[in-house]
C-alpha cells in the first residue's frame, strides 16, 4: 500500500506528469472544440474520431513529399474539412440522419488512411519517420526548475489549442456570429424567421470542427513524433465529444474537461512507468481504462447539470 | 337582410369600387388581392383578399383552419402565394421571404412563440439585426435601444432574462418588442391572446392601443368576439379559405360576427339540463404534487366527482391545476395523498391501467400530450388503445377497421379536411383538439379529466365541444374540467372548486354565485371568509 502512496506521490511531483498532460490535452481540446462549433450550431458530429484519423495521416503525407511539416499540416486541414464537409453536404443539405452520416465518415477515415498507407509507405502498421513540427524552445527558460522542464520545449500547437479556446470563446458568446450560431442550434425555425441563414450557420460550424479535429489529429502524428500508425485517433474522438459534453457546450468547458482526461491519461502513463510498484505488462490495459472510468464517473454526476442545444442533431427543414 | 344571409356581399361590394376606383390603394397599409395558396388536398386560401387602413386595428377572424396562419405567413413571406399579389401602402410588393418581409416593415408574432429558449430578452430582440462594435457584437447598445422601445410603448420586460424563465405574457411582450426593434409600421399577431390570462389579455389590449396612436398598422387574429369588439377597428371574416365578410367594428355586433365566421348562428352559451347525478366515482384525498422545480404546487387537495355531473376547477394559470390534473393522469408522481377511482386506490398505477379501467384525459397541452404530430389521424385515433382486441389480434394492428372506425370519428366530430390520411402537424389547431377529443370520448370512459378544452378554438367548434361534454355528462360520465375560461366553468359546471396556490378556496354552484366572488377567491380569498363578510 504504501508503495502506491509512494508511487502517486513521485507522478504528481514531476514535471514530466504536468508536461504529459498538456501533450495529451492538446488533441482532445482541438477536438472537442470542433464538437462545439458543430453542436453550437445543431449538427451532432461524431465524425470527430474520423477526422482525427485523416488529419494525422495528412500531416505526415504532407511533410512526408515536401519535406516540411507546416505543409503537413495544411495538409491535414485540408483533408479535414474535406471530411466534414461530406458531413454537412449529408447532414444539412440533405437532412440525413447525423449518427449515420458520422460513423460512415469514420469508416471512411479508417479506409482511406488504411489503404493509402500501405499505397504509399508499401507497407501496413505505420509510415515512416517525417519531420515534425518543431517545438518552441524558451532559451533559458528550459533551465529554470519544475516550469522550465514543462513549459521549455512544447509543439507551437498547443500553444494554437489554447489560444483557440479563446477565440472560439470570443466568437461565440461575443459575436454577431456567435450569437447567430447558438440561435440556429437552438430554434432554427425562430432564426429563420428573421432572415437568418440556418444553412449557411451550419455549413460554418461544422467545417470549423472539420479544421479543429484535423488540428488535434495533425498534432497526434506532426506534433512530436513525426510519424502516423494506423488507427492513430484511437477512440480520442469520442473522449472529445465526451469533453464536450461535460463542458456544456462550451468552449472554456470542454477545454477543462480535455485537461482533465489528459491528465487522467497521463498519470495512468507516469504510474506504470514507477518501478517501485513491480507492475506487470498485462495490467496496462487496467491502466488503460482509467480515462473512461472518470468518464463515466464524470457523466454520470453531471447528468442533469450539462445541456445540449435544444435542436442539437435534428435536421431543419423548410416547407 | 341579404346582408346578413350572405355576408360576402359585403365584399362583392366593395371589390368592385376598388375595380372601378383603378386600384388607388395608397390609404392602405396592406393590400392582399385574390391571393391563392394550396396545400395537398386543401385550398388554404382561395382567392383572398384583404385591405387593412393604414393605422387601424383590423381582425382577421374565422373558424380554425380557415386560413388565417396561411394568409398571415404569406404577407411575412414564410411561404409563397400559388398566385395573387400583395401591396404595401400602395406599391405592389413581392414578398418571397422574411428578409423582404423585414424590409417592408411589416412584422409577426407567431401563434406558436418563435423566441429562442436558452438566450436572453436582449439576445433575442436583436438577434439576426444586432449593433456591433467593431468585430463585437454590442450587448449594451442593444440593452439600450430596447430600454427604449420598453419605454415608448409601454412594454415592459427585463432585458437580461433568459426566456424560459419567463411567463408567457412577458414573452409575448418580447416578440411585440423584436418586431418593434426591426422597425415594423405593420405588426400581425396570430391569436395572441389564446395563451394570456384575462389580466395579460388587458395588458396587451393597452399595449396595441399604444401602438396604434403612435400610427402603427396592426393585424389582430382571434377567436374570441369581445376582443374584437373591445380593440379592433374593423373585421374580416374569413371561412373555408374565403372570405365571407368584411365590417366596421362600430357597424357589427357579436351576434352577426358570430354569425358570419360560422355560418349560422352560434349558441354562445350552451344549453342543459339539470345533471341527473349518480354514485361518486372518483374522489383524490389531500393529495400533494411537486411541480417541475420540486417545489409544492398542489397543497392538500380534496374533491369528488360523481356520475353525471360537471366539477369545474377554475382559477389564475399556475395555481397548481397542471400539476393536479397530471398526478389524477399518472402522469406525475403524488408525494402524498390518495386518488381513488371507482372504489380503488390508484395513486401509484400507471396511466395505461387508469385507461383500462375507464378514464379519459383530454390534456392540457395538445401538441405535447395529446397528438403524435407526425402520425397520421387513422394512429392518433388509437393511441392508448392500440392494443385493444378491436384494433389489435394480438401481434398485428388491424388496419381496416382502424381505418373504418376513423373515418366514422372523422364525419362524427366534423374534423376538417375530413382526411384520415393528414398527418397531426398539417390540421390546425382547433381540428388537433377535435381528433383528441373524438378518441378519447370514443374510449367510453367513465371518468374524464379534461383541460383546457376549447383553448385556440373558434366559437362554432367550442360551441360543439361544450355540447359534446354535456352530452358526456348526461350518459353519466363523471367529467372535471380544468379552464382558465372563467366563461366556460360557468357554463359547463354543475359544481365549481376554486384553486389558488395548490389550494381550493371554496366550493359554489353556478347559480349561487358571481363572477366577483369567484374572481376574488382566485385571488386568494377563502369562501368562508367571502360569505362571513357579507353576513
Ligand atoms: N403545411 C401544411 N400542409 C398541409 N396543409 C396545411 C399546412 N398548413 C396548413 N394546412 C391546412 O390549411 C388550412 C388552413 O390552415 P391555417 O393554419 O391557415 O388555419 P387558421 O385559420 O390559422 O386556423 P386556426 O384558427 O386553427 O389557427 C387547414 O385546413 C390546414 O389543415
Ligand atoms: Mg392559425
Amino acid at each position: 500500500m504504501n508503495a502506491w502512496i509512494q508511487a502517486i506521490i513521485n507522478v504528481f511531483i514531476n514535471p514530466i506528469f504536468y508536461k504529459s498532460t498538456l501533450n495529451q490535452s492538446t488533441p482532445l481540446i482541438f477536438a472537442a472544440l470542433g464538437g462545439v462549433y458543430s453542436e453550437t450550431t445543431g449538427v451532432v458530429n461524431i465524425a470527430l474520431e474520423g477526422i482525427m484519423l485523416i488529419g494525422a495521416f495528412g500531416g505526415v503525407v504532407g511533410s512526408y513529399f515536401t519535406g516540411n511539416p507546416w505543409y503537413g499540416l495544411a495538409v491535414a486541414l485540408l483533408l479535414g474539412v474535406s471530411m466534414a464537409a461530406l458531413h454537412a453536404w449529408a447532414s444539412i443539405r440533405y437532412s440525413g440522419d447525423q449518427i449515420i452520416s458520422g460513423a460512415a465518415i469514420i469508416l471512411l477515415a479508417q479506409g482511406i488512411t488504411g489503404f493509402s498507407l500501405v499505397e504509399l509507405f508499401g507497407k501496413p502498421g505505420s509510415t515512416d519517420l517525417v519531420r515534425s513540427i518543431p517545438l518552441v524552445n524558451l532559451g533559458s527558460f528550459e533551465k529554470t526548475p519544475f516550469f522550465g522542464k514543462i513549459f521549455g520545449s512544447l509543439s507551437p500547437l498547443v500553444y494554437i489549442a489554447f489560444a483557440s479556446v479563446i477565440f472560439s470563446w470570443y466568437l461565440i458568446y461575443k459575436t454577431k456570429l456567435g450569437l447567430r450560431m447558438r440561435s440556429v442550434g437552438n430554434n432554427p425555425e425562430a432564426a429563420d424567421t428573421l432572415g437568418i441563414n440556418v444553412y449557411n450557420i451550419r455549413y460554418f460550424g461544422v467545417l470549423m470542427s472539420g479544421i479543429l479535429a484535423a488540428c488535434g489529429g495533425a498534432f497526434l502524428s506532426i506534433g512530436e513524433l513525426g510519424q502516423f500508425t494506423e488507427n492513430m485517433s484511437n477512440g480520442r474522438g469520442f473522449i472529445a465529444l465526451a469533453a464536450m459534453i461535460i463542458g456544456n457546450w462550451s468552449p472554456t468547458g470542454a477545454m477543462w474537461a480535455a485537461i482533465l482526461f489528459g491528465a487522467a491519461s497521463a498519470f495512468n502513463d507516469q504510474l506504470q512507468s514507477q518501478g517501485i510498484l513491480h507492475l506487470a505488462t498485462n495490467t496496462q490495459y487496467l491502466f488503460g481504462m482509467i480515462p473512461y472510468i472518470i468518464t463515466l464517473i464524470v457523466v454520470g454526476g453531471l447528468v442533469g447539470k450539462s445541456r445540449a442545444p435544444s435542436a442539437d442533431g435534428i435536421p431543419y427543414i423548410k416547407d | 337582410m341579404v346582408g346578413e344571409i350572405f355576408p360576402y356581399l359585403f365584399v362583392f361590394e366593395r371589390m368592385v369600387f376598388v375595380e372601378k376606383g383603378k386600384k388607388d390603394y395608397s390609404d392602405y397599409a396592406v393590400v392582399m388581392e385574390q391571393i391563392v395558396k394550396k396545400f395537398p388536398g386543401v385550398l388554404a386560401n382561395d382567392h383572398v383578399d384583404l385591405f387593412v387602413k393604414r393605422g387601424e386595428i383590423h381582425a382577421l377572424v374565422g373558424e380554425n383552419g380557415a386560413g388565417k396562419t396561411t394568409l398571415m405567413s404569406q404577407l411575412y413571406g414564410l411561404i409563397n402565394p400559388n398566385s395573387g399579389k400583395i401591396y404595401i401602402n400602395g406599391v405592389e410588393t413581392k414578398i418571397k421571404n422574411p428578409n423582404d418581409a423585414i424590409t417592408a416593415k411589416i412584422g409577426m408574432v407567431h401563434q406558436h412563440f418563435m423566441l429562442v429558449d436558452r438566450l436572453s430578452v436582449v439576445e433575442n430582440v436583436v438577434l439576426g439585426m444586432e449593433p456591433s462594435r467593431g468585430p463585437f457584437f454590442a450587448i449594451d447598445k442593444a440593452r439600450d435601444q430596447i430600454k427604449k422601445l420598453s419605454k415608448r410603448f409601454g412594454l415592459y420586460v427585463e432585458p437580461n432574462a433568459i426566456i424560459e424563465d419567463l411567463p408567457v405574457g412577458s414573452q409575448q411582450r418580447v416578440e411585440i418588442i423584436k418586431v418593434l426593434y426591426r422597425g415594423a409600421e405593420i405588426l400581425v399577431l396570430d391569436e395572441p391572446t389564446a395563451v394570456l390570462t384575462p389580466q395579460e389579455t388587458e395588458e396587451l389590449f393597452k399595449i396595441l392601443r399604444t401602438l396604434k396612436s403612435q400610427g402603427k398598422t396592426i393585424i389582430f387574429i382571434t377567436h374570441k368576439l369581445h376582443e374584437i369588439m373591445a380593440v379592433t377597428d374593423s373585421v374580416t371574416v374569413m371561412r373555408l379559405g374565403k372570405v365571407t365578410g368584411i365590417v366596421k367594428t362600430s357597424e357589427t355586433n357579436s351576434r352577426e360576427l358570430a354569425r358570419m365566421m360560422v355560418g349560422r348562428d352560434v349558441l354562445l352559451r350552451v344549453e342543459k339540463d339539470k345533471a341527473k347525478v349518480g354514485t361518486e366515482i372518483f374522489k383524490v384525498e389531500d393529495l400533494h404534487v411537486k411541480e417541475n422545480r420540486g417545489i409544492e404546487a398542489v397543497k392538500g387537495v380534496n374533491l369528488s366527482v360523481r356520475r353525471g355531473e360537471i366539477v369545474g376547477v377554475a382559477g389564475v394559470a399556475g395555481n397548481g391545476q397542471t400539476e393536479l390534473v397530471e398526478a389524477i393522469t399518472g402522469l406525475r408522481k403524488v408525494e402524498e395523498g390518495h386518488v381513488i377511482f371507482k372504489k380503488t386506490n390508484i395513486t401509484n398505477i400507471s396511466p395505461k391501467r387508469r385507461r383500462e379501467m375507464g378514464m379519459g384525459h383530454i390534456p392540457e397541452d395538445r401538441l405535447k400530450h395529446g397528438l403524435v404530430t407526425s402520425f397520421p389521424l387513422y394512429y392518433n385515433f388509437i393511441l392508448g388503445r392500440h392494443d385493444s382486441p378491436q384494433f389489435c389480434d394480438g401481434s398485428f394492428l388491424k388496419m381496416p377497421e382502424i381505418k373504418r372506425s376513423s373515418e366514422e370519428l372523422v364525419k362524427r366530430f366534423d374534423v376538417r379536411p375530413p382526411s384520415i390520411d393528414i398527418l397531426g402537424a398539417n390540421l390546425s389547431g382547433g381540428n388537433q383538439q377535435k381528433v383528441i377529443i373524438a378518441r378519447e370520448f370514443s374510449f367510453n370512459p367513465d371518468f374524464m379529466a379534461v383541460a383546457q378544452p376549447t383553448r385556440g378554438l373558434d366559437i362554432g367548434a367550442i360551441e360543439f365541444i361544450h355540447k359534446t361534454i354535456i352530452s358526456m355528462r348526461d350518459k353519466g360520465v363523471g367529467i372535471l374540467l380544468v379552464s382558465m375560461e372563467l366563461e366556460e366553468i360557468f357554463s359547463l359546471s354543475d359544481r365549481i372548486l376554486v384553486m389558488y396556490e395548490g389550494q381550493i378556496m371554496g366550493e359554489v354552484t353556478p347559480d349561487a354565485t358571481s363572477t366577483e366572488e369567484i374572481g376574488l377567491m382566485m385571488a386568494g380569498h377563502r369562501l368562508e371568509d367571502l360569505r362571513a363578510q357579507e353576513a
